[in-house]
């Protein structure tokens, strides 16, 4: 498997408290990678890191061989639009707009005209299973199928990584299981990456491989066996 | 495991041959491990010489007699108490991951690796059964889902014994 993105020995502090001490991460094409660990052990200060959103005080983060820090402001942020897709707890969707022009924003703001934006957006939310939430604002619809547009709106640009943040911690287990089966389905079909930062186990198990954070650092228990 | 019960359950929808019982009993409840013939003949005459399954017809042919049974009045009765009855929850107070880490810890090995090398192997059959869950039908789901669940509450307590290991290492060291 081709490395997509690797983060080697990274360091991150805020103010005296160490997030990230020594983290180094390599995630393949098409992976699936789990990120786990205790409260306030790092994960999501990783995730940002390997999303490009945090910069890590040491250490690199390449993406496709390309270190990050290198790449200009236009061009990082070209690339979280067009590579990188996100799906946090909540609070993601734009609460005026419906739930196809949500999904649509991403290809909109890339330029793409209105018609194909909506069209692309309409076969994301057919695929997810929530056709029917189409002309619904975020406030109109439940919180699993509110999750399912974030995960359509994530990959419709056609993302090579999606970092996701405890996407179905607000969720009960029924609904958080669907969310994943669909989001972890639809992600295999496009060959696209999951950087999945969970607490809940089941939901782990949904991934390729675990990594565990611990004191800042990140281990592959599977792998050091 | 309650085989007796469960052919009653399976008798009281309709009358069945042996060999059917088993088949339905493997389908619905024997997972990875069908029942032997010698278990369903020896449940079966169980069954009968209690008096809850009576044979309802007998067909010959070629090979042995084919005896269809039926459920008695007494075998629903069996099946209402059964049902109506809790099973006694099973706390593992004997568990053998606990013996290993105290273990480890009072020689003065590194109990964080055992509860490493356990948090790999129990994601590890995880990953498994969610995987068989996205395959199967509704039964396997549910029957995956128990076993997940329960998998699960294992790994919260490997978690929260990582978070306790300096604790555990100086009660054992007393």
């Amino acid at each position: 498997m081709s490395a997509l993105l690797v983060a080697e020995d990274l360091h991150k502090r805020f103010g005296a408290t160490p997030a990230l001490d020594g983290a180094s991460v390599t995630v393949g094409a098409g992976e699936i990678v789990a990120v786990m660990g205790p409260s306030g052990s790092g994960k999501s200060t990783l995730l940002h890191c390997l999303a490009g959103i945090v910069t890590p005080d040491s250490g690199t983060v390449s993406y496709r061989g390309q270190p990050l820090s290198s790449l200009s402001d236009a061009r990082r942020s070209a690339l979280r639009r067009g590579e990188f897709g996100f799906v946090f707890q909540f609070g993601q969707l734009v609460p005026e707009l419906t739930c196809l022009e949500n999904v649509a924003l991403p290809l909109r703001l890339d330029g793409t005209k209105r018609r194909d934006a909506e069209r692309r957006a309409a076969e994301w939310l057919d695929r997810l299973e929530i056709e029917d939430v189409a002309k619904k604002r975020p406030s109109e619809v439940s919180g699993g199928q509110g999750q399912r547009v974030a995960v359509a709106r994530a990959l419709v640009t056609g993302a090579r990584v999606v970092f996701a943040d405890e996407p179905t911690g607000a969720l009960d287990s029924l609904n958080g299981e669907r969310v994943m089966r669909l989001f972890t389905a639809a992600a295999r079909d496009s060959g696209a990456a999951i950087v999945l930062v969970t607490h809940e186990a089941r939901v782990a198990a949904y991934s390729d491989r675990e990594i565990v954070v611990r004191d800042g650092r990140a281990l592959d228990l599977e792998r050091a066996r | 495991m309650s085989i007796g019960q469960a052919f009653l359950g399976l008798l009281e929808t309709r009358p069945s041959h042996g060999y059917d019982l088993k088949r339905a009993y493997d389908e619905r409840f024997g997972a990875d491990r069908p029942l032997a013939y010698g278990q369903v003949y020896a449940t079966l005459s169980r069954l009968l010489k209690h008096g809850l399954v009576t044979v309802d017809s007998v067909e010959s042919g070629e090979g042995p007699d084919r005896k269809r049974y039926a459920i008695t009045d007494a075998g629903v009765a069996d099946v209402e108490r059964w049902l109506a009855q809790p099973e006694k929850p099973e706390p593992y107070l004997q568990s053998v991951l606990y013996m290993k880490v105290v273990l480890a810890l009072s020689t003065g090995r590194k109990a964080t690796e055992v509860l490493d090398t356990q948090r790999a192997e129990h994601l590890r059959m995880m990953r498994e059964l969610t995987r068989r869950k996205s395959t199967g039908d509704l039964s396997d789901q549910l029957i995956c889902d128990h076993a997940l669940f329960h998998l699960e509450a294992d790994l919260r307590w490997l978690e929260l014994t990582a978070a306790r290991l300096d604790d555990l290492a100086a009660a054992v060291a007393r």
